[in-house]
């Protein structure tokens, strides 16, 4: 989990399969570290995330909704092609963007 | 279903509604169709198919008890996997509501209410039966577009 003052972003790095088991545990360290910085953005990082099912898309609109509630949004950068079919089908990208970027570029200044 | 057709590999599991056991049984089924040599984005619908269908047993049929899972993959002739996962919950009582995208009986748990949307998205035939109090099963036929006959891997 990495945090930009400047942009007031959060970044956190998904890894793994995403499903009912593991989606739990990959929740609570976002919403906390979301209520402990109240940031504009939220970065999730789907680099390296190697299986996801509908449990990665409830934890997707999970955010969005909190982000929301905010005043802020949601990015999913990075997904794999076959996660992206998911969150597509799905419809994810009529709440969130889904892009492909440099970390670096989405944060600016933060250095990773 | 048809299952009339001739069989060329089969193999059942059973296992406890755990949540781990999601994993396990994508693994189960990647392993069973690895003899094709199925392409990446073939295997990936499949396993999230599974994924699907345990997930539903372990969130939805045998909510906060533990239950048995039935989970029989066959390979039929001309590269067809079938794929029946069945349980002993509570079953669905409106199996036309049940299979409504977004519709969910978990939304506290942050349930996208799209388990057999995927399902029926990601295989050529889905099939739900469920009788309320005794279980359901889910049978799904996937075509796979196969790099080898299946004949082949009987040697």
């Amino acid at each position: 989990m990495f945090y930009d003052g400047e942009t007031r972003t959060v970044l956190a790095e998904l890894s793994g399969d995403i499903d009912h088991c593991s989606a739990k545990g990959l929740r609570t360290p976002i919403d906390e570290e979301i209520m402990r910085r109240l940031p504009l953005r939220l970065i999730l990082d789907f680099g390296n995330v190697s299986f996801m099912d509908s449990s990665g898309i409830g934890l997707i609109i999970g955010r969005c909704k909190l982000m929301t509630d905010l005043g802020g949004s949601v990015i999913a950068v990075n997904p794999q092609p076959e996660v992206k079919k998911l969150m597509e089908l799905a419809g994810v990208q009529r709440l969130c963007s889904i892009v492909f970027k440099q970390r670096r570029s989405l944060i600016g200044g933060l250095t990773i | 279903m048809k299952t009339k057709d001739k069989i060329i590999n089969r193999v059942t599991l059973r296992f406890p509604s755990l949540s781990e056991n999601e994993r396990f049984a994508r693994l189960a089924v990647s392993g069973f169709v690895s003899s094709l040599d199925p392409a990446l984005d073939e295997l990936s619908e499949i396993k999230t198919a599974v994924s699907e269908a345990v997930t539903n047993c372990i969130v939805h049929a045998y909510r906060d008890t533990v239950g048995e899972i039935r989970m029989e993959l066959r390979l039929l002739e001309g590269c067809r996997l079938y794929i029946s996962i069945s349980d002993k919950g509570c079953g669905i009582s409106d199996i036309d509501k049940a299979r409504e995208p977004l519709f969910t009986t978990a939304p506290d748990e942050e349930r996208a209410g799209l388990g057999f949307a995927i399902m029926e998205s990601f295989t050529d035939k889905l099939r739900v039966r469920s009788r309320p109090g005794h279980g359901t099963a889910v049978t799904m036929l996937r075509a796979l577009r196969t790099r080898k006959p299946a004949d082949e891997t009987r040697s």
